[in-house]
């Protein structure tokens, strides 16, 4: 009985790559389809009609939205490497660092790489990327998952290479060594695990396009 | 429930998200204490265990740190007591459809009521209501395609969704009348009383 796994996808999305990355982690073979967010396809727009955005994974007719209710059902359905803890108290805990991460951390930082430096739009978004820093340095491991990668490190993949691809983008230096030892330090591990290197999209393509869509090119 | 020793729930009365906490501690016959918290005086206790984002519900127990905010926290419930009144279905295809609707409701259609309350023009007042309506409207097709008839999007009982939108029937009914327009119609019929 052959699974029929396909990913709605766009190179440049960040919520993409959390999928994208859930699948690789898993070893399970999918079909990327790669979609013109200018056009989209009729597929798309079927398999997603409330929102109209990618990632969609459609698992044997099933369609799937939301990036981190994506990354829940691969590791649900798919078992081998574990993306969440069993411990239900640790789950929770998982659940709610990746929570902060897209509400707060995303959306602070992305006002800052659009306000063209804007001081206080700046500090807002290093105040909870500092949160962040800080839970790292009690943790005192690897990934927020410890020795191997969870959840909150994939929902963090944006903070790991997107963030740097927009300070290129738009030369805002949002995320410095000095300021964020912890979190440099772990954005270099996660890029450079050979799941995540293997699955990343080019850097000079998302830099072109975040150029571009910052209003920088 | 030994595992989890002694329960406590910050939160505030007034608050929906706090109430869908609370229902599903007495849908699951889980005991507990509600501490209230004052708002304008926030507690040492609130701003120590929930200091990244300061808000209720906070869910204490006595062997472990705190869980925060009200959707991991429900499925946090769900996971250590999956034997009285089961919220979700178990297939993870299921899960996920039900998981991608409660987003919906916290980030696009409540957050519409505090938009319309703060937007003080009568133009800006008018698009937001309609939206309202609309995202009013998704939800009602979406609880028709999960209740199939019966009285809740759990079927023939409360199920997650009837929790994760049924908090917010008060606060509905209250924007509605105070904006002057009806928002939600056929999914009110379904108002479970019985959990207040």
């Amino acid at each position: 009985m052959a699974d029929e796994v396909k990913l709605y996808a766009a190179a440049p999305s960040p919520y993409v790559f959390r999928a994208k990355l859930a699948l690789s982690i898993k070893g399970v073979k999918f079909e990327y389809i790669n979609e013109d967010l200018g056009n989209k396809s009729a597929e798309l727009l079927k398999y997603n009609p409330v929102h109209k955005k990618v990632p969609v994974l459609v698992h044997n007719g099933n369609a799937i939205s939301e990036s981190l209710v994506i990354v829940e059902y691969i590791d649900e359905v798919w078992k081998g490497v574990p993306i969440l803890p069993q411990d239900p108290y640790e789950k929770a805990i998982a659940r709610f660092w990746a929570k902060f991460i897209d509400d707060k951390c995303i959306p602070t930082a992305f006002k800052a790489f659009g306000s063209n430096g804007d001081e206080q739009v700046v500090t807002e978004a290093r105040e909870q990327l500092q949160i962040l820093e800080n839970e790292l340095k009690v943790k005192g491991t690897k990934f927020f998952g410890g020795d191997n990668i969870n959840l909150v490190d994939i929902a963090g993949s944006v903070i790991a290479y997107w963030v740097g691809i927009f300070q290129d983008a738009t030369g805002l230096e949002l995320i410095t060594k000095e300021k964020f030892p912890k979190i440099t330090v772990w954005a270099e591990d996660f890029v450079n695990l050979e799941v995540v290197n293997q699955a990343l999209p080019p850097r000079e393509d998302l830099v072109a396009f975040f150029k571009k869509m910052f209003g920088k090119a | 429930m030994s595992e989890m020793g002694e329960i406590k729930l910050l939160g505030a009365a007034a608050s929906p998200f706090v109430n869908r906490v609370q229902f599903v501690l007495n849908l699951k016959s889980i005991k507990y204490e509600f501490m209230e918290e004052d708002f304008d005086n926030k507690s040492e206790l609130l701003l120590t265990s929930n200091p990244v984002f300061k808000r209720v519900p906070v869910l204490i127990h006595s062997n472990k740190p705190p869980v925060c905010e009200s959707l991991i926290i429900i499925d946090y419930l769900e996971e250590t007591h999956p034997d009285v009144h089961k919220l979700l279905p178990s297939d993870p295809a299921d899960r996920a459809v039900i998981r991608f609707w409660a987003y919906y409701i916290d980030n696009e259609f409540f957050p519409l009521y505090g938009r319309l309350r703060k937007t003080p023009d009568k133009e800006g007042k008018e698009a937001l209501k309609k939206q309202i309506i609309e995202r009013s409207q998704v939800l009602e097709k979406t609880f028709v395609k999960f209740s199939n008839g019966k009285p809740y999007f759990g079927g023939d009982d409360v199920g997650y969704l009837d929790v994760v939108l049924g908090c917010f029937l008060g606060w509905t009914k209250f924007v509605g009348n105070y904006n002057n327009f009806k928002i939600l119609d056929e999914v009110r019929q379904w108002r479970n009383l019985k959990l207040f």
